[in-house]
C-alpha cells in the first residue's frame, strides 16, 4: 500500500526540523571538506609538483565518469592525532569501473607521506571487509611509506594491524575476488607487499617504487649506494624482478591500465547487474529532500518512522506486515531502486511483542533471501518489573539471535539515537551489517549521557547517605557534568565515524542512493542460506 | 507514365528522383558500385542491381550494364540524373535502340550543345546574345582597334591559341589598345607560335545566371532564373532563385532568350540555359550573354522548384511518357524566394581539400529541405563526389530566406568527417551576399575571412570536454558522491592543441569544467544542454576517438586514447642490444647510415632461429659494436643510434 506522509510543507514545526537538520549537516560538510582537502595546500602543492595527481583524482580517474562513488570511512580520524590524519591518510570507496562495482582503496600520500596510522589500518581493512563481503575486485592506488613509526605499537602486532592487509589480499585471491595494485609512489618496506601480494600490478615510471628497505636502509646495512629507481623502480620490476607486470607512463596511463584490468577480470561472480544501468523503478511519491522536515530536531520527539520510509522507497509503496501487534518496531517489505528489501524500523522503545514480531520478520526475509534495512532510532528495550518479569530479555534475544545469525545482506541507518541494547537489536556495528550509514542527528552510546550520570550519582549519592553525608543539589549538577559532557562528545556521528564505528555519516537526503549503492554492492555476492542459532522461546 | 523506371545514378539525386516515383506510384530500380551495396538509394529503391566495382568506369559509366539491368528487371525508362551518363548521346542512343526511354532530351539536342563553340555559333544565329567579340581573320591593327571600340571599352585581348591567361591583357581605353595589342601578340608569339588573338568583351563584374527550361521537343517554357553567382573554382557553392536585383524587363528577356535556345535544338525535358551577366551597372536586359546549355536536371533544381512550386522530376518523368508540357508559360509564377546551399565532406580551412569519413552523426534541420543520399553510419568514400546534402530554404522574402539559410546551416549536424559548414554559414553571414551584392569573384576576395578558424570558445570546450568523458546518456545515480564530488581530468584536442579539462561531478547530470582558466556549469536535462544556467542550441556527440560539440557550427575533438602512450613510452636510448644468446650473422648497415623505424639492422641467429633486429626509431647509426660472425650474450650492445 502507498504510504501517505501527514507532513504540513513549510509549517513552523517543519521549517524548525529542517533548520536544526541544515545546521547538523554544516559541521558534516566542514568535517568532509577537511577530509578531503588532505594534507593542506603545501603538501598537495608539492605532490602536484612531481606530476603526480591528487589521490580523488586518481580515484575519479579510475572510475567511470560521472558514475556514482559510494565513499567509505570518510570521517576516519577526524579530530584524532591532533588532526594529522585527514580522512585517515587514504580514500575508500565503491566506485564503478566499466560498469563493475569495485573497491578502491588509494593511499593520500599529501598525509604524512601515506603513512598508515592505527585508523589508517583500520580503515584499509574495513574497505577489504566490504570488498570480501560483498565480493567486490580491489584496486589499491599505492601511494605509501608504510607503518607510521611513531605509532609503530598500534599498527604492527596485532590481529587487526598491518599484517591483516596482505593476509586478506591472499584470503581474498583464493576467492577469486581480484586483487588490482597500482603503485604510484612508494611502496615501501612491509607495503611493498601489497602490489605483490595483487594478482595483477601496475608501477608508474619513475615514480612508483616497491622495495622492502629503501636506498638509506640499504647503505646503513651494506653500504650498497643505489638510486631508489635502480633498486625498485618501474623498468627494474616490470623488465628483471617482476614484482609488477604493466609499467605505466604517467598516472593517467596507470589508471587507464588499471581499467583495462579490471575490464579483463571476466564476468562478475554474484548476480550483480551493470551498475550504470539506469533503472526503470519509480522514486518515491515524497521528495527525500522532505526528510529534513519530517525528523524533528530532538531525538526526545517522538515521530512516525513511516514517514521516513515514505521518502525512501520506490513509488512509497510499503507492505507493511504485522501492523497492529508490537507497533513500536515497523516492518515490511519495499523496494529500493527495483531491489526488494524488507525494513525493519523502529517507532519507539521495544517491547516483547516488538522483539518477536522483528525476530518474525527478519526470519521471512531470510527465508525469501531478501535484503533488510534497519532503521536505526531506538533508546533501548523497555524497562521495569512488568517487562523483565514477562522475559523481555528472552523476547530480546529472539531478535538479536535472528539478525546475527541471517545470512541475508544487512544494511544498517542510523537515523536517530543508538543506545543498549537496541543497537543490538537493530544490527549495530557488532551485527556486522554489510553497511552501517549514520545521519547527522544521530547519536551513539551505551545509555543517554543524562541516565548515564544519573546512575553514577545514584550509586554515589547511596554510598555519600550511607556515610551519612549531605550532596547537594548544586555539587550533584557539579558531579554529572563531566559525564554527560563526554557522553555527548564521545555519541555524536563525528566521533563514532571518526573511529570507523561506522561507514560514514551521510547526508539524509541521499539516504535512498545511498541504500541502493549499498545493496547493490551486496548483492554482488550470492544469499547464502540462513542456519539461525537457538531461539529462547 | 512508367510503371516503372531505372535510376542511372547514385547519391543524393538517386532518392530525389526515387521520392517523385514513389510520390507517382512508379516502381523504382536502383544501380549501385559494390562499395555502394548498403547506400541509401539502394535502400529507398523497390529493387537494386549490382554494377560492378568502385570505381565510376567499373559501375555507373558502364551503360551497356545498366540497359542490361532495365531489361532484366522491366524497368521502362532510365533517369540519368546528372553527372555520369546524363549528358552522354551515345548512351541516349543505346536506351532509345534498346527500347527503352531516356528521360531527358535526344542525343541530337544533347551533341548540339555538347560542343561549346559550335553550340554558341548556333545560338547566335538563333537570336541568343552571347558575349559581344571579334573572331576575325584580319588582324590588322586598324581592325583589331576598330573591332574593339565597337564591341565598347573594357574589351578582353586574347590569344587565339591561347590558355593560362598567357596572350591576354585588358585594355580600358582606346589610348592603351596599341601597346596592349603589341604585348598580347609577342606573347603569344612566344608562348603558342602563333601572334594571331581575338577580342572579346571584358566583363568586369559578371554574374552567372542561368534558366530553367523545360521543353516537349518541339516547344519550351522557363522556370525563371538561378543566381550561382557565389562560385569557387567554378564549383557552385550557394544559389538562389531568383536572381538578387533582376527586373521582369530582364527576366523577360533571359527567358524569352532560353526559351529560343531550347526550341532552337528541339528541347525535350528540363534543361538549363546558362548565361554571364554583366552586372558592372546592375541587371540590364542588354547585358547577359550565352555561355553554355546543361542538357540535364541541375544540382540546383530544388530552388526553382521551391519558388514555382513546381516538381521538376515529376515534370521529366510526364513529358518522357508522352504527356504535353505540364503548364504554359503564363500559368508559371515567382513565391518568394529560395536558396541552396551545397553540404560538402572537405576542409574549407586548408586549401577545400576533399575529406572522407564515417559519418557518426547526422542531422538535419526541420524547416529545410534536405537532399541527401547518406545516413547516419554512411561513409564518404574517395571514390565519388564527396557532396554530403543539399538544403534548402523557402521564404516569403530574400532577407526572410537568407535568415532560414542561415538557421537551417546552423542547425545541421554532421560528425565523423570534416565540413565545409563552417564556411557556408560565414557566407550565409556575408554582407555584400546578404545586400544581394553578388558577383563570381565574391568568395575568392574574400576566401581568407570566409576561411578563418575560429577557436571554439571555452564553454564549447566545457561541452566537449563533458563528451570526451561519455556523460551524454543518462547514468544511474550519475556524479553521485557522499560529500566530495570525484573531479575527472578529460584530456581531448583541437587541431593538434592539447585541451585539458576537470570536470567534476556535481550529482544528477550537473557538471562543473574548469578548462583554460575559465570555469562553466554544464548540465544536462532532458530538453537539452544548459551552459551556466541558460539552455542552448548545442548538441555533444561521441564518436570513436573524437568529441563534437555542434553549437552553431560543429567543433570536433580528438579523444587520444589513454592506453596509446604506450607506443610512445617504448622510445629507447638508441641501444640495440642482442635479445638473446647468439650469434651475428649479418649486419646490414655502417656507422653513419641513416636508417628509418623499422629498418633491418642485423639478423641474430638463435636456437635455430633468425632473428632480424632493427631499427626502433628513424635516426643514424652512431656505432656499430659487433661483427657478422661475433658471438654475443643476452643483452650485448650491437648497434647504437643517435637519438
Amino acid at each position: 500500500m502507498k504510504l501517505t506522509s501527514a507532513l504540513i510543507p513549510n509549517s513552523e514545526e517543519a521549517r524548525a526540523n529542517r533548520e536544526a537538520h541544515l545546521g547538523a549537516l554544516a559541521d558534516i560538510r566542514e568535517a568532509a571538506e577537511a577530509a578531503a582537502a588532505g594534507g593542506g595546500e603545501k603538501a598537495r602543492a608539492r605532490h602536484l609538483s612531481r606530476g603526480k595527481m591528487l589521490p580523488r583524482e586518481r580515484v575519479a580517474n579510475l572510475l567511470d565518469p560521472g558514475s556514482p562513488f559510494l565513499e567509505v570511512g570518510a570521517f576516519a580520524g577526524h579530530g584524532m592525532y591532533d588532526g594529522a590524519a585527514p580522512g585517515g591518510g587514504a580514500i575508500a570507496g565503491i566506485g564503478v569501473v566499466h560498469g563493475r562495482q569495485v573497491m578502491v582503496v588509494c593511499n593520500d600520500a599529501t598525509v604524512k607521506g601515506g603513512t598508515y596510522y592505527p585508523v589508517t589500518v583500520k580503515k584499509h581493512l574495513r574497505a577489504q571487509e566490504i570488498a570480501e563481503e560483498c565480493r567486490l575486485p580491489c584496486i589499491y592506488l599505492v601511494d605509501s611509506g608504510g607503518a607510521n613509526l611513531p605509532n609503530q605499537d598500534e599498527v604492527f602486532p596485532d590481529r587487526d594491524h598491518f599484517g591483516r592487509i596482505f593476509y586478506n589480499q591472499a584470503r581474498m585471491s583464493a576467492k577469486g575476488i581480484a586483487q588490482i595494485a597500482v603503485v604510484m609512489g612508494s611502496c615501501t618496506a612491509g607495503g611493498a607487499y601489497v602490489p605483490a601480494m595483487s594478482d595483477v600490478s601496475i608501477i608508474v615510471r619513475e615514480q612508483g617504487t616497491i622495495f622492502l628497505a629503501g636506498p638509506p636502509l640499504v647503505k646503513a646495512a651494506t653500504g650498497e649506494v643505489v638510486t631508489a629507481e635502480d633498486l625498485g623502480g618501474g623498468d627494474v620490476h616490470t623488465r628483471l624482478s617482476g614484482v609488477a607486470d604493466y609499467l605505466a607512463e604517467d598516472d593517467a596511463h596507470a589508471l587507464a591500465l588499471a581499467r583495462d584490468a579490471v575490464r579483463s577480470l571476466g564476468l562478475p561472480m554474484g548476480n550483480s547487474r551493470n551498475i550504470l544501468e539506469s533503472d526503470d523503478s519509480d522514486p518515491p511519491l515524497y521528495d527525500p529532500e522532505e526528510i529534513l522536515d519530517v525528523v524533528p530536531a530532538s531525538l526526545s520527539t517522538p515521530y512516525d518512522i513511516r514517514e521516513v520510509i515514505a521518502r525512501l522507497v520506490d513509488g512509497s509503496r510499503f507492505d507493511e506486515f504485522k501492523a497492529r501487534f508490537g507497533e513500536t518496531l515497523v516492518t515490511g517489505f519495499a523496494h529500493v531502486r527495483g531491489m526488494p528489501v524488507g525494513i525493519v524500523a523502529n517507532n519507539g522503545v521495544l517491547f516483547s511483542e516488538a522483539a518477536q514480531k522483528g525476530a518474525h520478520f527478519v526470519e521471512l526475509c531470510s527465508q525469501r533471501a531478501i535484503p533488510l534495512v534497519f532503521l536505526q532510532n531506538i533508546t533501548g528495550f523497555m524497562v521495569g518489573r512488568k517487562y523483565e518479569n514477562e522475559g523481555i530479555a528472552r523476547h530480546g534475544a529472539k531478535m538479536v539471535t535472528a539478525v546475527a545469525t541471517t545470512s541475508v545482506p544487512k544494511v544498517t541507518m542510523l537515523v536517530g539515537g543508538s543506545f543498549g541494547a537496541g543497537n543490538y537489536g537493530m544490527s549495530g556495528r557488532a551485527y556486522q551489517p554489510r553497511f552501517l550509514w549514520t545521519w547527522p542527528n544521530s547519536r551513539i552510546s551505551v545509555m543517554g549521557g543524562a541516565q548515564a550520570a544519573g546512575v553514577l550519582a545514584t550509586v554515589k549519592r547511596d554510598a555519600m547517605e550511607r556515610a551519612g553525608q549531605e550532596w547537594s543539589p548544586e555539587e550533584e549538577a557539579a558531579f554529572k557534568r563531566p559525564t554527560e559532557e563526554m557522553f555527548a562528545r564521545q555519541s555524536h556521528p563525528l566521533y563514532a565515524s571518526a573511529r570507523l564505528w561506522d561507514d560514514g555519516v551521510v547526508d539524509p537526503r541521499k539516504s535512498r542512493d545511498v541504500l541502493a549503492l549499498s545493496l547493490r554492492a551486496a548483492l554482488n555476492a550470492p544469499v547464502e542460506e540462513t542456519r539461525f542459532g537457538v531461539f529462547r522461546m | 507514365m512508367f510503371a516503372k523506371i531505372l535510376i542511372a545514378n547514385r547519391g543524393e539525386i538517386a532518392c530525389r528522383v526515387i521520392d517523385t516515383c514513389r510520390r507517382l506510384g512508379v516502381s523504382t530500380v536502383a544501380v549501385h558500385s559494390d562499395v555502394d551495396r548498403d547506400a541509401r538509394h539502394v535502400a529507398m529503391a523497390d529493387e537494386a542491381v549490382s554494377l560492378g566495382g568502385a570505381a565510376p568506369a567499373e559501375s555507373y559509366l558502364r551503360g551497356d550494364a545498366i540497359i542490361a539491368a532495365a531489361h532484366a528487371t522491366g524497368a521502362q525508362a532510365i533517369h540519368p540524373g546528372y553527372g555520369f551518363l546524363s549528358e552522354n548521346p551515345d548512351f541516349v542512343e543505346a536506351v532509345t535502340a534498346a527500347g527503352l526511354t531516356f528521360i531527358g532530351p535526344s542525343a541530337d539536342a544533347i551533341r548540339a550543345m555538347g560542343l561549346k563553340d559550335a553550340a554558341k555559333k548556333a545560338m547566335e544565329e538563333a537570336g541568343v546574345p552571347v558575349v559581344p567579340g571579334y573572331h576575325g581573320v584580319d588582324q590588322a591593327d586598324v581592325r583589331l582597334a576598330q573591332e574593339a571600340a565597337k564591341i565598347g571599352w573594357p574589351v578582353l585581348i586574347k590569344a587565339v591559341a591561347g590558355g593560362g591567361g598567357k596572350g591576354m591583357r585588358r585594355v580600358d581605353a582606346e589610348a592603351d589598345f596599341a601597346d596592349a595589342l603589341n604585348a598580347a601578340r609577342s606573347e603569344a608569339a612566344k608562348a603558342f607560335g602563333n601572334e594571331a588573338v581575338l577580342i572579346e568583351k571584358f566583363v568586369a563584374t559578371p554574374r552567372h545566371i542561368e534558366v530553367q527550361v523545360f521543353g516537349d521537343g518541339t516547344r519550351a517554357v522557363h522556370l525563371f532564373e538561378r543566381d550561382c553567382s557565389l562560385q569557387r573554382r567554378h564549383q557552385k557553392v550557394i544559389e538562389e532563385a531568383p536572381a538578387p536585383g533582376m527586373t521582369p524587363e530582364m527576366r523577360d528577356a533571359m527567358g524569352q532568350a532560353a526559351v529560343r535556345a531550347a526550341e532552337a535544338i528541339g528541347y525535350s525535358g528540363a534543361g538549363t540555359v546558362e548565361f554571364i551577366v554583366d552586372a558592372t551597372d546592375g541587371l540590364r536586359p542588354d547585358r547577359f550573354f550565352f555561355m553554355e546549355m546543361n542538357t540535364r536536371l541541375q544540382v540546383e533544381h530544388p530552388v526553382t522548384e521551391a519558388i514555382t512550386g513546381i516538381d521538376l522530376v515529376e515534370w521529366q518523368l510526364r513529358v518522357a511518357a508522352g504527356e504535353d508540357l505540364p503548364a504554359r508559360q503564363e500559368d508559371l509564377s515567382i513565391t518568394g524566394h529560395s536558396f541552396e546551399a551545397r553540404l560538402y565532406a572537405e576542409d574549407a580551412a586548408n586549401g577545400f581539400l576533399p575529406q572522407t569519413g564515417t559519418l557518426t552523426h547526422l542531422r538535419f534541420p526541420e524547416g529545410a529541405r534536405a537532399e541527401t543520399g547518406v545516413r547516419a553510419g554512411d561513409v564518404i568514400s574517395p571514390w565519388y563526389d564527396p557532396m554530403i546534402a543539399k538544403l534548402i530554404v523557402h521564404g516569403p522574402t530574400r532577407r526572410a530566406a537568407l535568415r532560414a539559410l542561415d538557421r537551417a546551416l546552423s542547425q545541421t549536424q554532421v560528425a565523423g568527417t570534416v565540413t565545409n559548414l563552417a564556411f557556408l554559414r560565414a557566407l550565409a553571414g556575408h554582407e555584400g551576399f546578404a545586400a544581394g551584392e553578388v558577383d563570381t569573384g565574391l568568395i575568392d576576395r574574400d576566401v581568407a575571412a570566409l576561411t578563418a578558424r575560429m577557436d571554439p570558445p571555452t564553454s564549447v570546450r566545457a561541452l566537449a570536454a563533458v563528451g570526451a568523458l561519455g556523460l551524454t546518456g543518462n547514468v544511474a545515480a550519475e556524479g553521485f558522491h557522499l560529500w566530495a564530488p570525484l573531479v575527472w581530468t578529460a584530456r581531448l584536442s583541437w587541431r593538434g592543441e592539447d585541451v585539458s579539462a576537470r570536470v567534476t561531478g556535481l550529482g544528477g547530470g550537473c557538471y562543473a569544467v574548469e578548462v583554460d582558466e575559465a570555469r562553466h556549469e554544464i548540465a544536462r536535462a532532458a530538453d537539452g544542454w544548459r551552459v551556466d544556467g541558460a539552455r542552448v542550441a548545442a548538441e555533444v556527440a561521441a564518436g570513436e576517438g573524437s568529441v563534437t560539440v555542434f553549437w552553431g557550427d560543429a567543433h570536433t575533438f580528438e579523444v587520444p586514447d589513454p592506453l596509446s602512450v604506450a607506443s610512445a613510452a617504448g622510445a629507447s636510448d638508441g641501444v640495440v642490444v642482442a635479445p638473446m644468446p647468439g650469434l651475428v650473422k649479418a649486419v646490414f648497415v655502417e656507422a653513419g647510415a641513416e636508417v628509418a623505424t623499422g629498418d633491418r639492422l642485423a639478423v641474430l641467429e638463435a636456437m635455430k632461429m633468425e632473428h632480424t633486429l632493427r631499427a626502433p626509431h628513424d635516426g643514424v647509426v652512431a656505432e656499430v659494436l659487433t661483427e657478422a660472425g661475433a658471438q654475443v650474450e643476452a643483452g650485448a650492445a650491437l648497434i647504437r643510434l643517435d637519438v
